[in-house]
């Protein structure tokens, strides 16, 4: 039997899909504008990012009305709550472009201080993390989600070892490096954050459609 | 609310004798809407829906101040003939009501009374009311049964049907799911919101999560007043007077 409530649900996916794309973006911009040091680039980054405020309040409106009007049940219950968290988690991955749009403006007009070779890889990490969370979300794909969750420690060392390098080769070594150096630190910090929120993503994507809690266990099987 | 309004209470009062019922109730129902009255037993509700198709003027001993409207008209004027409101203002009760009759007849019943006899237009009819009801695939190879042989579910969507076959603008529910299983009672919400497209609804529920699946507008009343009313996602989710979010958030009483 179709339901009313499956068009509304549809209207909510189709939201989320809206404001993953707008996401996905902002995060490919930040980091052309980072390669370019585009500053123009980056402001628009910085711009855009109104438009996907107002879509987290909009999905956000969007489920409170079916958590009160339809009261859903099973996997309905969990898609509308997921669809709640998810839309929060897209909403910071967008700050978080951001925020490294911003660190770029801090860069613009200054030589830099070395070329970037780990960063990028980590700006791939988060680009790839962030639409599989997504495709994931789209397909209700747990097992893209799980394989998803495993990338995250490598993108932990990978932070690690851009961090080591900008202290110790760098901002030990000569103090006149720091303003360089620490947008670089703070952009990979930023990326490293952006691979946590897509993380949430899979995390809630697997508790929607297996409705198994893999939240905070170190390990998925 | 920018609205079409399709019928309108105006300022009012109703009495069972000396006790007053409805107290200066205002209110609109919208073309193609769903607007549902909630609120605790005895709080005027049912009396209220009533009004529309003149029902409470059947009980004894009762009065009314006020004005209604259907459309441009007002349905208590001397001039108004009652069972003509009540063919363009249907009801669906909350225990079915099916004539005693085949399941054909209940549905013809209504146009050979309003004088229509061309079989052939009487045939289609049936058809297209029983298919609007969403109740065609399981009747039409039994079109003479009783209609009493079926499910308390298909009686009450077979009345629903009786009501769309003499051309109805507004139907109002009154309690119409009381009676039925979780399933039929789906089935029915699912029809409320087809049949909107086409007529403009009212209904009244003691279910405020019924309320709140299928309408666009709800009025909540106490004690015979209408408390707040307004559109069904806010009423929920931000109702502005302390008494209605008592209530719907089951801390009344």
């Amino acid at each position: 039997m179709e339901r009313h409530l499956d068009q509304e649900l549809a209207d909510l996916n189709k939201l989320l899909l809206k404001m993953g794309t707008l996401v996905e973006t902002a995060i490919f911009e930040s980091i052309e504008a980072l390669k370019e040091l585009n500053a123009e680039r980056a402001l628009k980054v910085v711009s855009d990012d109104k438009v996907i405020d107002e879509l987290e309040n909009s999905i956000d409106e969007c489920c409170l009305d079916l958590l009160a009007l339809q009261q859903p049940m099973a996997v309905d219950l969990r898609f509308i709550t997921m669809s709640m968290n998810i839309a929060t988690d897209l909403e910071r991955i967008a700050d978080l472009a951001v925020d490294i749009a911003q660190r770029v403006l801090d860069l613009t007009g200054k030589p830099l201080l070395k070329p970037l070779i780990d960063i990028p890889k980590l700006a791939g990490f988060a680009k790839q993390m962030s639409k599989d969370a997504l495709d994931a979300f789209v397909n209700k794909d747990a097992d893209l989600a799980a394989s998803l969750i495993l990338r995250d420690n490598e993108v932990d060392k990978l932070r690690n070892l851009v961090q080591k390098e900008l202290i110790e080769d760098y901002m030990l070594k000569d103090s006149s490096t720091v303003t360089r150096a620490v947008p670089l630190l703070l952009i990979a910090r930023h990326l490293e954050r952006i691979c946590d929120h897509a993380t949430n993503i899979a995390e809630d994507v697997i508790y929607m459609v297996e409705a198994k809690v893999v939240k905070h266990h170190p390990k998925t099987e | 609310m920018d609205n079409e309004v399709k019928m309108q209470a105006k300022n009012v009062d109703f009495f069972y004798g000396k006790t007053q019922a409805l107290k200066n109730v205002s209110l609109d129902v919208y073309t193609h809407k769903v607007t549902a009255m909630i609120g605790p037993s005895g709080c005027g509700k049912s009396t209220f829906i009533r009004l529309f198709n003149r029902m409470n003027e059947l009980v004894p001993h009762t009065s009314l101040c006020g004005k209604i409207f259907l459309d441009d008209l007002e349905i208590n004027s001397p001039l108004v003939d009652a069972v003509d409101i009540r063919r363009r203002v249907g009801m669906v009760f909350q225990k079915p009501n099916p004539f005693p009759k085949t399941i054909f007849e209940n549905i013809s019943y209504g146009l050979k009374v309003n004088g229509i006899k061309d079989k052939l237009f009487i045939q289609q009819k049936v058809e297209d009311s029983l298919k609007k009801a969403v109740i065609w695939n399981e009747v039409k190879d039994r079109l003479n049964d009783s209609a009493l042989k079926l499910s308390g579910g298909q009686q009450q969507r077979l009345c629903i049907a009786r009501c769309l076959a003499v051309e109805t603008e507004v139907i109002l529910f009154d309690e119409p799911c009381a009676s039925l299983d979780p399933i039929s009672t789906a089935k029915i919400e699912e029809l409320i919101l087809e049949l909107k497209k086409d007529y403009s609804i009212v209904i009244v529920t003691h279910n405020m999560q019924q309320a709140a699946r299928v309408s666009d507008y709800t009025g909540f009343f106490l004690l015979g007043e209408l408390v707040e009313f307004g559109k069904t996602a806010d009423i929920f989710t931000k109702p502005q007077d302390s008494k209605t979010e008592a209530y719907i958030t089951g801390r009344f009483g």
